[in-house]
């Protein structure tokens, strides 16, 4: 009987083994099949073709530097010089940085001993460890000399182009125009546009003409900078915290009284239980993004829009936690309460609202927070706060670092308001433990 | 007769102090009405269009979607069929980055916890790590990556992919926390590698946590994958998009899509709902309600 016992037991033992065996090799074969089936059907290996490896460079390059251009137009034979080639970016003519110096004879300094000089028509780069190119344009395309030798790779000749490409910048002629690039590390005119005349100096200048009573007009000048246009950047961060704001307390203001309605403890009536519920969970079920297209219908794209989006969702959301909150609240103390000889509204209000208010503010805060993440998607749909503002720099697709810039923005906000509301979240939290 | 006077004393401060803490609330409940009308105001003049206005209006586009549907009520089965690929599509980009996700986060929750951590002095790096996967949102890393990747699902998933990464980190270093780190002496007295500790001594003990929040994010996820659709990548989101700005005409399509995505998050809801009740609670059977 015992052997027999063990048998079993063995066999059983086995067929647990067993199992347990092709669940470990089941679950990595299962998953590499799907993965395997998602790269076929997300056409993974036809991303080459559609993806471009140029544009990840210039994003990329333009995050941490910038470029300053120097085009000379080769019928008139003005020299213009500008960063990032922005109209908002030149400086104004007769004026160049001292690393070009203006005259009959032009010269460039692209510094490491790259030097180019534009002289009436023609162009003359002088590269170290190679030599002096010269080149000229003309009708009839671009005449160029090269030291002797084969052509290096890193000049591009063709009859009328000529392409020179060094760790130092680039020089592009054509018969229309001659043009320089020359590469900096950093975000240009962050702090203050060419126009300002604080362009350029120190931080030790800065702060003397501070104090000598200059310091509205630096902030002025940096504030409504036009290139980085911090004042809007601010109103638009503004606005992002303004939407979460309106969308989780609004939703929480809503959904307080229906959460009573929804509660089994306050609410006797079935069938009114049900109603709200259900309307709770159509609010949730139907995403941000349908709610988002509906509202922007009636109201149209704006932050008014994001806000009540979040509003609508929001409230099926606290609806269902703050019925259920109530319906937890411990009853003796509604009994006490009542045992004084307290009206119905009185019970709620000593009974029932103070065990709730720890809980319920706490789930609002941690929506709050998520909703400050939410709110840059929903602007980004909308039109409203950073998102509009980053969506807006992706859609030039040169504007990088300002794009870089709202990124940063962002993720220093999202960290600080997840931090402040833990902190809160944990106060509110041991506050109700002490009481 | 003192012992009266220091009970009406210690009513009078009672009532002092009750008083005082009514003044407080009474004062940031008044600073709250005004933050939310003055917010309200700025935000409805900042909007195109105002919100008494636009409250009257508010049923106009769905009574037109739901009449040209009901018009074209035969062809809505048809719609039905041409949008499924793209509904298929949406729920596999959710699928495949949740999976992804879990996969990564799993190592890196560990990484970045005390007691598992291959690599203890750099438990902070891992964390930071985390935090600041968490911390950008997912359409910014979409957007950027059409940029460079072209259109379709792949940067959508790549972008879904990083953030749930960061957020089920952080979900799973804490449930890590809570693990017995017994195991792990038994494993590592018979010689087992570091990978092999994590897989049999810990895996076993978390994955039910796991499982769990990894289907909590699917749910989030397939919402993200349809909102990213609509900003540029594929899937539902997008046909969304399209049938949308073509405006009246195609709001059968619209319609179908609306029905389409509404069962699509209903139905994943309630089943990862009863699969996390399951996980958590044991095998019992329990109303939906």
């Amino acid at each position: 009987m015992s052997t027999n016992n063990i048998e079993t037991l063995k066999s059983n033992v086995n067929k647990l083994f067993y199992f347990k065996r092709a669940w470990a090799f089941g679950i990595p074969i299962a998953i590499l099949a799907y993965f395997t089936y998602a790269f076929i059907s997300f056409d993974i290996l036809g991303l080459s073709e559609r993806g471009s490896l140029k544009n990840a460079k210039s994003l990329v390059g333009d995050m941490y530097s910038h470029k300053v251009h120097v085009t000379r137009d080769n019928r008139k034979g003005d020299i213009s010089i500008s960063i990032e080639g922005e109209k908002k970016g030149r400086y104004p003519s007769g004026e160049a940085p001292e690393w070009i110096e203006l005259g009959s004879t032009s010269k460039i300094n692209l510094g490491n001993g790259h030097l180019i000089y534009f002289g009436e028509k023609d162009v003359v780069y002088e590269v170290p460890n190679y030599g002096r190119i010269w080149a000229e344009p003309g009708l009839g395309g671009v005449e160029a000399e090269y030291p002797n030798g084969p052509l290096p790779e890193w000049i591009n000749q063709s009859k009328n182009r000529v392409t020179i490409t060094t760790e130092a910048g680039r020089l592009t002629i054509t018969r229309n125009r001659t043009e320089v690039f020359r590469y900096f590390y950093g975000w240009e005119l962050f702090f203050f546009t060419l126009d300002s005349q604080y362009h350029g100096k120190s931080i030790s200048e800065l702060t003397s003409l501070a104090f000598n009573g200059e310091l509205p007009k630096i902030m002025r000048d940096f504030w409504y900078n036009k290139m980085w246009r911090h004042s809007d950047v601010a109103w638009a961060i503004g606005e992002t915290i303004l939407m979460a704001f309106l969308g989780t307390f609004g939703a929480a203001l809503v959904a307080f009284p229906l959460a009573f309605l929804a509660a089994k403890n306050i609410t006797p009536l079935a069938p009114v239980r049900f109603f709200f519920r259900r309307i709770f969970d159509f609010t949730r079920g139907l995403d941000h993004l349908l709610w988002t297209i509906i509202l922007a219908r009636a109201f149209g794209p704006g932050p008014l829009t994001g806000a009540l989006a979040m509003v609508v969702t929001d409230t099926g959301t606290f609806g269902k936690l703050f019925s259920e909150a109530i319906e937890n609240v411990d009853k003796k103390q509604i009994d006490g309460v009542q045992s004084t000889g307290a009206r119905n509204i009185q019970r709620y209000r000593f009974g029932v609202i103070p065990q709730i208010t720890p809980v319920l503010l706490s789930q609002i805060l941690y929506y709050f927070e998520s909703n400050i993440r939410g709110a840059t998607v929903i602007g980004a749909m909308v039109g409203g706060g950073i998102g509009l503002m980053l969506t807006q720099a992706i859609i030039t697709q040169s504007n990088w670092e300002e794009v870089t810039y709202y990124i940063i923005l962002i993720i220093l906000l999202v960290t600080a308001t997840d931090w402040l509301s833990g902190k809160l979240r944990q106060r509110l939290i041991k506050g109700s433990l002490n009481n | 007769m003192s012992e009266i006077t220091s009970t009406q004393k210690y009513e009078a401060e009672y009532f002092e102090l009750i008083k005082k803490r009514r003044t407080y609330s009474a004062i940031l409940l008044g600073v709250f009405i005004v933050l939310m009308i003055s917010g309200f105001n700025v935000v409805d003049d900042r909007n195109a269009g105002s919100f008494w206005a636009g409250i009257t209006s508010i049923f106009d586009f769905p009574r037109e979607v739901i009449l040209e549907a009901s018009e074209k009520i035969e062809k809505i089965p048809g719609l039905f069929v041409k949008f499924f690929p793209s509904l298929i599509e949406t729920i596999n980009i959710a699928a495949a980055a949740t999976l992804a996700a879990s996969i990564f986060a799993i190592f890196l929750s560990m990484l970045a916890t005390q007691g598992m951590a291959k690599w203890p002095r750099l438990i902070p790096v891992f964390r930071r790590i985390l935090d600041i996967m968490r911390a950008i949102p997912d359409f910014v890393i979409a957007l950027i990556l059409i940029f460079i990747l072209g259109g379709g699902p792949v940067p959508a998933m790549i972008a879904i992919t990083f953030h749930t990464t960061g957020a089920l980190g952080k979900l799973f270093s804490e449930v890590n926390e809570n693990a017995s780190l017994q195991p792990l002496d038994g494993l590592s007295s018979v010689g087992a590698s570091w990978m092999q500790k994590m897989l049999l001594g810990i895996l076993p003990q978390v994955s039910p946590n796991y499982f769990s929040y990894a289907l909590l994010r699917f749910e989030i996820n397939i919402r993200i994958s349809a909102i990213l659709g609509f900003v540029g990548a594929g899937g539902i989101g997008y046909d969304l998009k399209n049938a949308i700005s073509w405006g009246k005409g195609r709001y059968d399509e619209t319609g179908a899509i609306f029905i389409l995505l509404f069962v699509t998050i209903v139905i994943v809801d309630q089943l990862s709902g009863i699969f996390r009740d399951r996980l958590t609670h044991g095998k019992k059977s329990e109303g939906l309600l």
